[in-house]
Protein backbone atom coordinates (compact mmCIF):
# COMPACT_ATOMS: atom_id res chain seq x y z
CA UNK A 1 0.00 0.00 0.00
CA UNK A 2 1.20 3.50 -0.72
CA UNK A 3 1.96 5.80 2.17
CA UNK A 4 -0.78 8.27 3.05
CA UNK A 5 1.69 11.06 3.51
CA UNK A 6 5.17 11.15 2.05
CA UNK A 7 7.52 14.02 2.81
CA UNK A 8 10.74 13.92 0.84
CA UNK A 9 13.87 15.94 1.61
CA UNK A 10 11.90 19.00 2.71
CA UNK A 11 13.90 22.18 3.20
CA UNK A 12 13.03 25.63 4.51
CA UNK A 13 15.33 28.33 5.74
CA UNK A 14 14.81 31.82 7.11
CA UNK A 15 18.03 33.71 6.35
CA UNK A 16 20.86 31.56 7.63
CA UNK A 17 18.57 29.59 9.95
CA UNK A 18 17.68 26.17 8.57
CA UNK A 19 14.31 25.49 10.13
CA UNK A 20 13.65 22.40 8.05
CA UNK A 21 16.86 20.74 6.92
CA UNK A 22 16.18 17.77 4.68
CA UNK A 23 13.26 16.17 6.49
CA UNK A 24 11.95 12.88 5.10
CA UNK A 25 8.91 11.28 6.76
CA UNK A 26 6.32 8.65 5.89
CA UNK A 27 2.90 7.98 7.32
CA UNK A 28 1.57 4.46 6.76
CA UNK A 29 -2.20 3.92 6.40
CA UNK A 30 -4.04 3.70 9.69
CA UNK A 31 -1.00 4.50 11.77
CA UNK A 32 -0.05 7.22 14.21
CA UNK A 33 3.31 8.83 13.57
CA UNK A 34 4.50 11.18 16.30
CA UNK A 35 6.99 13.99 15.74
CA UNK A 36 8.75 15.07 18.90
CA UNK A 37 11.62 17.41 19.60
CA UNK A 38 12.67 20.27 21.84
CA UNK A 39 11.21 23.76 21.39
CA UNK A 40 12.66 25.40 18.30
CA UNK A 41 13.34 22.06 16.60
CA UNK A 42 11.12 23.10 13.68
CA UNK A 43 7.97 21.09 14.44
CA UNK A 44 5.53 23.94 13.90
CA UNK A 45 7.18 25.07 10.66
CA UNK A 46 7.00 21.48 9.45
CA UNK A 47 3.26 21.35 10.23
CA UNK A 48 2.77 24.67 8.42
CA UNK A 49 4.51 23.35 5.32
CA UNK A 50 2.41 20.19 5.32
CA UNK A 51 -0.84 22.11 5.79
CA UNK A 52 0.15 24.71 3.21
CA UNK A 53 0.49 27.99 5.08
CA UNK A 54 4.28 28.00 4.58
CA UNK A 55 5.84 27.17 1.20
CA UNK A 56 8.99 24.95 1.40
CA UNK A 57 12.19 26.00 -0.40
CA UNK A 58 12.81 22.50 -1.72
CA UNK A 59 11.57 18.95 -1.41
CA UNK A 60 8.12 17.51 -1.95
CA UNK A 61 4.97 16.55 -0.03
CA UNK A 62 2.63 13.86 -1.33
CA UNK A 63 -0.82 13.13 0.04
CA UNK A 64 -1.59 9.59 -1.15
CA UNK A 65 -1.00 9.92 -4.92
CA UNK A 66 -1.23 13.72 -5.11
CA UNK A 67 1.75 16.04 -5.11
CA UNK A 68 0.48 18.80 -2.80
CA UNK A 69 3.78 20.67 -2.37
CA UNK A 70 2.48 23.89 -3.90
CA UNK A 71 -1.28 23.65 -3.32
CA UNK A 72 -3.05 26.26 -1.14
CA UNK A 73 -4.43 25.07 2.23
CA UNK A 74 -8.07 24.71 1.18
CA UNK A 75 -7.15 22.47 -1.78
CA UNK A 76 -5.15 20.21 0.52
CA UNK A 77 -8.10 20.07 2.87
CA UNK A 78 -10.40 18.94 0.06
CA UNK A 79 -7.93 16.22 -0.91
CA UNK A 80 -8.28 14.80 2.59
CA UNK A 81 -5.82 16.59 4.83
CA UNK A 82 -7.31 17.87 8.08
CA UNK A 83 -5.45 19.71 10.78
CA UNK A 84 -5.87 20.95 14.30
CA UNK A 85 -4.14 24.00 15.68
CA UNK A 86 -1.72 24.41 18.57
CA UNK A 87 -3.88 27.22 19.91
CA UNK A 88 -7.45 26.08 20.50
CA UNK A 89 -9.36 26.95 17.34
CA UNK A 90 -13.11 26.71 17.44
CA UNK A 91 -15.64 29.37 16.49
CA UNK A 92 -16.75 30.56 19.93
CA UNK A 93 -19.93 32.35 18.82
CA UNK A 94 -21.24 29.39 16.83
CA UNK A 95 -22.98 26.40 18.37
CA UNK A 96 -21.10 23.12 18.64
CA UNK A 97 -23.24 21.66 15.84
CA UNK A 98 -22.71 24.71 13.59
CA UNK A 99 -18.96 24.44 14.05
CA UNK A 100 -19.00 20.88 12.77
CA UNK A 101 -21.55 21.62 10.03
CA UNK A 102 -19.22 24.31 8.73
CA UNK A 103 -16.38 21.80 8.62
CA UNK A 104 -18.57 19.33 6.68
CA UNK A 105 -19.46 22.12 4.22
CA UNK A 106 -15.87 23.20 3.79
CA UNK A 107 -14.79 19.66 3.01
CA UNK A 108 -17.51 19.26 0.39
CA UNK A 109 -16.46 22.46 -1.31
CA UNK A 110 -20.08 23.54 -1.67
CA UNK A 111 -19.90 26.20 0.95
CA UNK A 112 -20.72 29.27 -1.12
CA UNK A 113 -24.38 28.59 -1.85
CA UNK A 114 -26.74 31.27 -0.65
CA UNK A 115 -29.82 29.10 -0.53
CA UNK A 116 -30.26 26.27 1.85
CA UNK A 117 -32.82 23.67 0.88
CA UNK A 118 -34.18 22.06 4.03
CA UNK A 119 -33.32 18.52 2.97
CA UNK A 120 -29.68 19.45 2.40
CA UNK A 121 -29.68 21.23 5.75
CA UNK A 122 -30.90 18.08 7.47
CA UNK A 123 -28.27 15.90 5.78
CA UNK A 124 -25.61 18.37 6.87
CA UNK A 125 -26.75 18.41 10.48
CA UNK A 126 -27.07 14.61 10.52
CA UNK A 127 -23.50 14.26 9.29
CA UNK A 128 -22.35 16.76 11.93
CA UNK A 129 -24.25 14.91 14.69
CA UNK A 130 -22.59 11.62 13.74
CA UNK A 131 -19.16 13.20 14.08
CA UNK A 132 -20.08 14.77 17.43
CA UNK A 133 -21.11 11.37 18.74
CA UNK A 134 -17.73 9.96 17.76
CA UNK A 135 -15.82 12.50 19.85
CA UNK A 136 -18.19 12.26 22.81
CA UNK A 137 -19.97 15.61 22.41
CA UNK A 138 -23.36 14.24 21.31
CA UNK A 139 -25.01 15.66 24.43
CA UNK A 140 -24.18 19.30 23.73
CA UNK A 141 -24.92 20.19 20.10
CA UNK A 142 -26.66 23.48 20.92
CA UNK A 143 -24.10 24.87 23.36
CA UNK A 144 -21.99 27.77 22.17
CA UNK A 145 -18.49 26.51 21.42
CA UNK A 146 -17.09 29.35 23.51
CA UNK A 147 -18.90 28.00 26.59
CA UNK A 148 -17.24 24.56 26.47
CA UNK A 149 -14.53 23.52 28.92
CA UNK A 150 -10.99 23.43 27.58
CA UNK A 151 -11.04 19.65 27.18
CA UNK A 152 -14.39 19.77 25.37
CA UNK A 153 -13.02 22.42 23.00
CA UNK A 154 -10.17 20.06 22.21
CA UNK A 155 -12.75 17.33 21.51
CA UNK A 156 -14.63 19.72 19.25
CA UNK A 157 -11.44 20.48 17.34
CA UNK A 158 -11.02 16.78 16.69
CA UNK A 159 -14.62 16.71 15.47
CA UNK A 160 -13.84 19.58 13.06
CA UNK A 161 -10.90 17.61 11.69
CA UNK A 162 -12.90 14.37 11.48
CA UNK A 163 -15.88 16.03 9.78
CA UNK A 164 -14.00 16.07 6.50
CA UNK A 165 -13.54 12.28 6.67
CA UNK A 166 -9.86 12.95 6.09
CA UNK A 167 -7.18 10.56 4.88
CA UNK A 168 -4.65 12.26 7.11
CA UNK A 169 -5.00 14.35 10.27
CA UNK A 170 -2.25 16.70 11.39
CA UNK A 171 -2.63 17.24 15.09
CA UNK A 172 -0.55 20.08 16.50
CA UNK A 173 -0.31 19.53 20.26
CA UNK A 174 -3.88 18.30 20.75
CA UNK A 175 -3.29 17.89 24.48
CA UNK A 176 -1.82 21.34 25.10
CA UNK A 177 -3.41 22.97 28.12
CA UNK A 178 -5.46 19.91 29.11
CA UNK A 179 -5.49 18.78 32.75
CA UNK A 180 -4.49 15.19 33.66
CA UNK A 181 -8.04 13.81 33.49
CA UNK A 182 -8.85 15.66 30.27
CA UNK A 183 -5.58 14.43 28.77
CA UNK A 184 -6.46 10.84 29.65
CA UNK A 185 -9.87 11.18 27.99
CA UNK A 186 -8.34 12.77 24.88
CA UNK A 187 -5.69 10.05 24.62
CA UNK A 188 -8.41 7.39 24.77
CA UNK A 189 -10.33 9.28 22.10
CA UNK A 190 -7.28 9.57 19.84
CA UNK A 191 -6.67 5.85 20.23
CA UNK A 192 -10.15 5.14 18.83
CA UNK A 193 -9.27 7.09 15.68
CA UNK A 194 -6.38 4.78 14.84
CA UNK A 195 -7.23 2.84 11.70
CA UNK A 196 -9.80 5.39 10.46
CA UNK A 197 -7.12 7.68 9.09
CA UNK A 198 -3.41 8.32 9.36
CA UNK A 199 -2.41 10.72 12.12
CA UNK A 200 0.71 12.85 12.23
CA UNK A 201 0.95 13.91 15.84
CA UNK A 202 3.09 16.69 17.26
CA UNK A 203 2.91 16.53 21.03
CA UNK A 204 4.94 17.46 24.09
CA UNK A 205 3.18 15.05 26.42
CA UNK A 206 5.58 12.07 26.28
CA UNK A 207 3.16 9.72 28.05
CA UNK A 208 0.66 10.36 25.28
CA UNK A 209 3.26 9.98 22.54
CA UNK A 210 4.59 6.66 23.81
CA UNK A 211 1.06 5.31 24.40
CA UNK A 212 -0.29 6.31 21.01
CA UNK A 213 2.48 6.29 18.43
CA UNK A 214 3.28 3.41 16.10
CA UNK A 215 6.32 5.29 14.89
CA UNK A 216 8.24 8.25 16.30
CA UNK A 217 10.53 10.73 14.57
CA UNK A 218 12.73 12.97 16.67
CA UNK A 219 13.38 16.41 15.25
CA UNK A 220 16.31 18.54 16.36
CA UNK A 221 17.51 21.73 14.69
CA UNK A 222 15.45 21.00 11.62
CA UNK A 223 16.73 17.44 11.11
CA UNK A 224 15.29 14.04 11.87
CA UNK A 225 17.91 12.68 14.27
CA UNK A 226 16.13 9.41 14.99
CA UNK A 227 13.20 7.40 13.70
CA UNK A 228 11.70 4.14 14.90
CA UNK A 229 9.19 2.39 17.11
CA UNK A 230 8.59 3.81 20.59
CA UNK A 231 10.82 1.07 22.05
CA UNK A 232 13.66 1.89 19.66
CA UNK A 233 13.39 5.61 20.38
CA UNK A 234 13.35 5.04 24.12
CA UNK A 235 16.60 3.09 23.79
CA UNK A 236 18.35 5.46 21.38
CA UNK A 237 21.35 7.07 23.11
CA UNK A 238 21.41 10.12 20.79
CA UNK A 239 17.77 10.85 21.56
CA UNK A 240 18.33 10.52 25.28
CA UNK A 241 21.20 12.98 25.07
CA UNK A 242 19.41 15.48 22.84
CA UNK A 243 15.98 15.46 24.25
CA UNK A 244 14.57 12.94 26.63
CA UNK A 245 17.12 13.34 29.41
CA UNK A 246 18.98 10.57 31.20
CA UNK A 247 16.25 9.88 33.70
CA UNK A 248 13.71 8.97 31.03
CA UNK B 1 -37.51 71.24 20.23
CA UNK B 2 -38.13 71.32 16.48
CA UNK B 3 -34.43 71.92 15.98
CA UNK B 4 -33.61 68.86 18.06
CA UNK B 5 -36.04 66.76 16.03
CA UNK B 6 -34.39 67.88 12.80
CA UNK B 7 -30.94 67.18 14.21
CA UNK B 8 -32.00 63.73 15.35
CA UNK B 9 -33.31 62.90 11.88
CA UNK B 10 -30.18 64.31 10.25
CA UNK B 11 -28.07 62.28 12.65
CA UNK B 12 -29.88 59.07 11.71
CA UNK B 13 -29.49 59.86 8.05
CA UNK B 14 -25.73 60.50 8.41
CA UNK B 15 -25.51 57.30 10.43
CA UNK B 16 -27.11 55.30 7.62
CA UNK B 17 -24.68 56.66 5.03
CA UNK B 18 -21.79 55.88 7.37
CA UNK B 19 -23.14 52.38 7.85
CA UNK B 20 -23.19 51.72 4.11
CA UNK B 21 -19.52 52.72 3.91
CA UNK B 22 -18.46 51.07 7.16
CA UNK B 23 -20.13 47.71 6.47
CA UNK B 24 -17.65 46.81 3.74
CA UNK B 25 -14.73 48.31 5.61
CA UNK B 26 -15.36 46.33 8.77
CA UNK B 27 -15.75 43.02 6.91
CA UNK B 28 -12.63 43.53 4.81
CA UNK B 29 -10.64 44.52 7.90
CA UNK B 30 -12.18 41.72 9.95
CA UNK B 31 -12.05 38.82 7.52
CA UNK B 32 -8.71 39.50 5.87
CA UNK B 33 -7.00 41.77 8.37
CA UNK B 34 -6.49 44.15 5.50
CA UNK B 35 -6.30 47.89 6.19
CA UNK B 36 -7.94 49.50 3.18
CA UNK B 37 -7.63 53.29 3.32
CA UNK B 38 -8.81 53.39 -0.29
CA UNK B 39 -12.33 52.35 0.76
CA UNK B 40 -13.34 56.04 0.87
CA UNK B 41 -12.34 56.31 -2.77
CA UNK B 42 -15.19 53.95 -3.62
CA UNK B 43 -17.58 56.43 -2.03
CA UNK B 44 -16.15 59.29 -4.11
CA UNK B 45 -16.19 57.19 -7.28
CA UNK B 46 -19.79 56.24 -6.57
CA UNK B 47 -20.74 59.91 -6.45
CA UNK B 48 -18.85 60.79 -9.66
CA UNK B 49 -20.09 57.72 -11.50
CA UNK B 50 -23.57 58.59 -10.28
CA UNK B 51 -23.35 62.05 -11.83
CA UNK B 52 -22.07 60.66 -15.13
CA UNK B 53 -24.36 57.62 -15.29
CA UNK B 54 -27.40 59.71 -14.37
CA UNK B 55 -26.73 62.16 -17.19
CA UNK B 56 -25.91 59.38 -19.68
CA UNK B 57 -28.78 57.15 -18.69
CA UNK B 58 -31.08 60.15 -18.39
CA UNK B 59 -32.24 59.67 -14.81
CA UNK B 60 -31.26 59.26 -11.21
CA UNK B 61 -32.52 55.72 -10.72
CA UNK B 62 -30.75 54.05 -13.59
CA UNK B 63 -27.70 56.14 -12.72
CA UNK B 64 -27.81 54.83 -9.15
CA UNK B 65 -27.96 51.23 -10.32
CA UNK B 66 -25.22 51.57 -12.93
CA UNK B 67 -22.92 53.57 -10.67
CA UNK B 68 -23.20 51.12 -7.77
CA UNK B 69 -22.42 48.21 -10.07
CA UNK B 70 -19.54 50.07 -11.70
CA UNK B 71 -18.09 50.97 -8.28
CA UNK B 72 -18.33 47.31 -7.24
CA UNK B 73 -16.60 46.21 -10.45
CA UNK B 74 -13.90 48.83 -9.94
CA UNK B 75 -13.34 47.60 -6.38
CA UNK B 76 -12.96 44.02 -7.62
CA UNK B 77 -10.50 45.19 -10.27
CA UNK B 78 -8.44 47.00 -7.62
CA UNK B 79 -8.51 43.86 -5.47
CA UNK B 80 -7.25 41.74 -8.34
CA UNK B 81 -4.63 44.22 -9.56
CA UNK B 82 -3.22 45.48 -6.27
CA UNK B 83 -4.77 44.45 -2.98
CA UNK B 84 -4.35 40.69 -3.25
CA UNK B 85 -0.59 41.21 -3.41
CA UNK B 86 -0.72 43.06 -0.10
CA UNK B 87 -2.53 40.58 2.17
CA UNK B 88 0.65 38.92 3.37
CA UNK B 89 2.41 42.26 3.88
CA UNK B 90 2.61 44.30 7.07
CA UNK B 91 -0.04 46.84 8.11
CA UNK B 92 2.35 49.65 7.24
CA UNK B 93 2.78 48.43 3.65
CA UNK B 94 -0.99 48.15 3.31
CA UNK B 95 -1.52 51.66 4.66
CA UNK B 96 1.14 53.13 2.35
CA UNK B 97 -0.11 51.33 -0.75
CA UNK B 98 -3.77 52.13 -0.19
CA UNK B 99 -2.89 55.73 0.67
CA UNK B 100 -1.08 55.87 -2.66
CA UNK B 101 -4.27 54.70 -4.32
CA UNK B 102 -6.22 57.53 -2.65
CA UNK B 103 -3.80 60.16 -3.96
CA UNK B 104 -3.67 58.64 -7.43
CA UNK B 105 -7.42 58.27 -7.80
CA UNK B 106 -8.16 61.73 -6.41
CA UNK B 107 -5.90 63.15 -9.10
CA UNK B 108 -7.35 60.85 -11.74
CA UNK B 109 -10.83 62.07 -10.84
CA UNK B 110 -9.59 65.68 -11.07
CA UNK B 111 -8.24 64.96 -14.56
CA UNK B 112 -11.37 63.19 -15.78
CA UNK B 113 -14.08 65.35 -14.23
CA UNK B 114 -12.21 68.58 -13.35
CA UNK B 115 -11.70 70.13 -9.90
CA UNK B 116 -14.94 72.12 -9.85
CA UNK B 117 -17.59 70.54 -7.61
CA UNK B 118 -20.34 68.73 -9.48
CA UNK B 119 -23.97 68.36 -8.58
CA UNK B 120 -26.32 65.45 -8.89
CA UNK B 121 -29.95 66.63 -8.96
CA UNK B 122 -32.34 64.81 -6.66
CA UNK B 123 -34.85 62.50 -8.32
CA UNK B 124 -38.16 64.28 -8.79
CA UNK B 125 -39.98 61.59 -6.88
CA UNK B 126 -38.08 62.40 -3.68
CA UNK B 127 -37.32 66.07 -4.07
CA UNK B 128 -40.13 67.54 -2.00
CA UNK B 129 -40.47 68.01 1.71
CA UNK B 130 -43.26 67.12 4.10
CA UNK B 131 -44.71 68.57 7.27
CA UNK B 132 -42.95 66.99 10.23
CA UNK B 133 -44.70 69.06 12.86
CA UNK B 134 -46.11 72.55 13.12
CA UNK B 135 -43.87 74.98 11.33
CA UNK B 136 -41.32 72.39 10.31
CA UNK B 137 -40.86 70.78 6.94
CA UNK B 138 -38.33 68.00 6.42
CA UNK B 139 -36.89 66.86 3.05
CA UNK B 140 -38.27 63.56 1.75
CA UNK B 141 -34.89 62.66 0.29
CA UNK B 142 -33.18 62.47 3.68
CA UNK B 143 -35.93 60.24 5.01
CA UNK B 144 -35.52 58.05 1.91
CA UNK B 145 -31.78 57.66 2.59
CA UNK B 146 -32.53 56.63 6.15
CA UNK B 147 -35.08 54.09 4.95
CA UNK B 148 -32.72 52.67 2.34
CA UNK B 149 -29.96 52.37 4.93
CA UNK B 150 -32.29 50.45 7.22
CA UNK B 151 -33.32 48.13 4.36
CA UNK B 152 -29.72 47.46 3.38
CA UNK B 153 -28.91 46.83 7.03
CA UNK B 154 -31.70 44.25 7.23
CA UNK B 155 -30.60 42.63 3.97
CA UNK B 156 -27.01 42.41 5.17
CA UNK B 157 -28.13 41.02 8.51
CA UNK B 158 -30.05 38.33 6.62
CA UNK B 159 -27.09 37.60 4.35
CA UNK B 160 -24.63 37.38 7.21
CA UNK B 161 -26.79 35.54 9.75
CA UNK B 162 -29.03 33.32 7.66
CA UNK B 163 -27.10 32.15 4.60
CA UNK B 164 -24.19 29.79 4.21
CA UNK B 165 -22.02 32.43 2.60
CA UNK B 166 -22.79 34.64 5.59
CA UNK B 167 -21.93 31.87 8.02
CA UNK B 168 -18.56 31.60 6.28
CA UNK B 169 -18.05 35.35 6.44
CA UNK B 170 -18.68 35.35 10.20
CA UNK B 171 -16.46 32.31 10.65
CA UNK B 172 -13.77 33.90 8.48
CA UNK B 173 -13.86 37.08 10.55
CA UNK B 174 -13.49 35.01 13.71
CA UNK B 175 -10.63 32.72 12.62
CA UNK B 176 -9.51 32.89 8.97
CA UNK B 177 -6.66 30.34 9.23
CA UNK B 178 -8.92 27.73 10.71
CA UNK B 179 -11.65 28.28 8.13
CA UNK B 180 -9.03 27.99 5.39
CA UNK B 181 -7.83 24.70 6.87
CA UNK B 182 -11.40 23.39 6.80
CA UNK B 183 -11.31 23.54 3.02
CA UNK B 184 -12.82 26.96 2.38
CA UNK B 185 -11.13 29.08 -0.28
CA UNK B 186 -10.63 32.15 1.90
CA UNK B 187 -9.44 34.28 -1.03
CA UNK B 188 -12.65 33.65 -2.90
CA UNK B 189 -14.62 34.47 0.23
CA UNK B 190 -12.66 37.68 0.49
CA UNK B 191 -13.36 38.66 -3.11
CA UNK B 192 -17.06 38.20 -2.43
CA UNK B 193 -16.88 40.38 0.68
CA UNK B 194 -14.73 42.94 -1.08
CA UNK B 195 -17.08 43.25 -4.04
CA UNK B 196 -20.11 43.72 -1.78
CA UNK B 197 -18.26 46.29 0.33
CA UNK B 198 -17.06 48.30 -2.67
CA UNK B 199 -20.53 48.27 -4.15
CA UNK B 200 -22.15 49.49 -0.93
CA UNK B 201 -19.64 52.32 -0.53
CA UNK B 202 -20.26 53.36 -4.13
CA UNK B 203 -24.00 53.13 -3.53
CA UNK B 204 -23.61 55.40 -0.48
CA UNK B 205 -21.66 57.86 -2.63
CA UNK B 206 -24.46 58.11 -5.17
CA UNK B 207 -27.07 58.51 -2.43
CA UNK B 208 -25.06 61.28 -0.77
CA UNK B 209 -24.28 63.09 -4.03
CA UNK B 210 -27.48 65.22 -4.14
CA UNK B 211 -26.80 66.43 -0.57
CA UNK B 212 -23.12 67.30 -0.81
CA UNK B 213 -20.87 68.74 -3.47
CA UNK B 214 -19.19 66.06 -5.50
CA UNK B 215 -15.47 66.84 -5.49
CA UNK B 216 -12.06 65.12 -5.33
CA UNK B 217 -11.15 64.10 -1.79
CA UNK B 218 -14.76 63.83 -0.63
CA UNK B 219 -14.10 60.22 0.37
CA UNK B 220 -11.55 61.01 3.06
CA UNK B 221 -13.87 62.64 5.58
CA UNK B 222 -16.25 59.75 5.28
CA UNK B 223 -13.39 57.26 5.53
CA UNK B 224 -12.20 58.69 8.84
CA UNK B 225 -15.72 58.58 10.26
CA UNK B 226 -16.13 55.04 8.93
CA UNK B 227 -12.97 53.97 10.75
CA UNK B 228 -14.31 55.51 13.95
CA UNK B 229 -17.50 53.54 13.37
CA UNK B 230 -15.82 50.16 12.90
CA UNK B 231 -13.50 50.69 15.86
CA UNK B 232 -16.43 51.56 18.12
CA UNK B 233 -18.59 48.76 16.71
CA UNK B 234 -15.92 46.09 16.88
CA UNK B 235 -13.89 45.14 13.82
CA UNK B 236 -15.61 42.54 11.64
CA UNK B 237 -19.08 43.00 13.13
CA UNK B 238 -21.96 44.12 10.92
CA UNK B 239 -24.23 44.58 13.93
CA UNK B 240 -21.52 46.65 15.63
CA UNK B 241 -21.07 48.77 12.51
CA UNK B 242 -24.81 49.41 12.34
CA UNK B 243 -25.16 50.53 15.94
CA UNK B 244 -21.91 52.49 15.98
CA UNK B 245 -22.81 54.26 12.72
CA UNK B 246 -26.07 55.51 14.24
CA UNK B 247 -24.20 56.52 17.39
CA UNK B 248 -21.53 58.43 15.47
CA UNK B 249 -24.12 60.04 13.20
CA UNK B 250 -26.17 61.22 16.17
CA UNK B 251 -23.23 62.36 18.27
CA UNK B 252 -21.69 64.25 15.38
CA UNK B 253 -24.92 65.97 14.35
CA UNK B 254 -26.77 66.50 17.62
CA UNK B 255 -23.59 66.92 19.65
CA UNK B 256 -22.35 69.74 17.46
CA UNK B 257 -25.45 71.82 18.05
CA UNK B 258 -25.70 71.03 21.73
CA UNK B 259 -22.04 71.73 22.50
CA UNK B 260 -22.15 75.04 20.68
CA UNK B 261 -25.30 76.06 22.56
CA UNK B 262 -23.90 74.80 25.83
CA UNK B 263 -20.61 76.67 25.49
CA UNK B 264 -22.54 79.86 24.75
CA UNK B 265 -24.58 79.36 27.89
CA UNK B 266 -21.53 78.80 30.09
CA UNK B 267 -18.92 81.09 28.59
CA UNK B 268 -18.83 84.63 27.26
CA UNK B 269 -19.45 85.22 23.55
CA UNK B 270 -15.96 85.15 22.08
CA UNK B 271 -14.53 82.29 24.09
CA UNK B 272 -17.65 80.28 23.39
CA UNK B 273 -17.47 80.76 19.64
CA UNK B 274 -13.89 79.51 19.70
CA UNK B 275 -14.33 76.62 22.14
CA UNK B 276 -17.69 75.34 20.88
CA UNK B 277 -16.72 74.24 17.35
CA UNK B 278 -13.38 72.86 18.57
CA UNK B 279 -15.07 70.68 21.16
CA UNK B 280 -17.78 69.69 18.71
CA UNK B 281 -15.37 68.25 16.17
CA UNK B 282 -13.58 66.35 18.94
CA UNK B 283 -16.78 64.86 20.24
CA UNK B 284 -16.88 61.59 18.28
CA UNK B 285 -13.25 60.91 19.16
CA UNK B 286 -14.04 61.43 22.83
CA UNK B 287 -16.91 58.98 22.46
CA UNK B 288 -14.56 56.53 20.73
CA UNK B 289 -12.00 56.87 23.51
CA UNK B 290 -14.69 56.32 26.13
CA UNK B 291 -16.03 53.21 24.37
CA UNK B 292 -12.52 51.79 23.98
CA UNK B 293 -11.71 52.42 27.64
CA UNK B 294 -14.85 50.50 28.52
CA UNK B 295 -14.61 47.78 25.84
CA UNK B 296 -11.17 47.72 24.23
CA UNK B 297 -12.28 45.49 21.33
CA UNK B 298 -15.34 47.60 20.54
CA UNK B 299 -18.99 46.98 21.29
CA UNK B 300 -19.41 43.69 19.38
CA UNK B 301 -15.97 42.20 18.74
CA UNK B 302 -16.02 39.52 16.01
CA UNK B 303 -12.56 38.17 16.64
CA UNK B 304 -11.69 36.44 19.88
Amino acid sequence: MTDLLRITDLRKHYGALRVTDGVTLKLAPGSIHAVIGPNGAGKTTLIHQISGTVRPDAGSIHLADHDITTLPPHRRARLGLARSFQITSVLPEFSVLENVALAVLGARGSAFGFLRPLAAEKRLNDAASTVLARVGLAARPASLAGALSHGEKRQLELALALAAEPKVMLLDEPLAGAGPEEAERLIALLATLRGHCGILLVEHDMDAVFQLADEISVLSQGRVIANGTPAEIRADPAVRAAYLGEDF
Amino acid sequence: MTLLAVQLLNGFQLGMLLFLVAAGLTLVFGVMNFVNLAHGVQYMLGAYLGVTCASLAGGFWLGLLLAAMAAGAFGLALEWLIFRHLYARSDLDQVLATFGIIVTLNEAVRLLWGSAPLELPMPDLLSGSFMLMDGLRYPVYRIAITAVGLLVGLALAFLVNRTRAGMLIRAGASNPDMVNALGVDIRRLFRLVFGIGAMLAGFAGVLAAPLVSVEPGMGENVLILAFVVIVIGGIGSIRGAFIAAILVGLVDTVGRTMITDLSHAVLSGQAASRLGPALASMLIYLVMAAVLAWRPAGLFPART
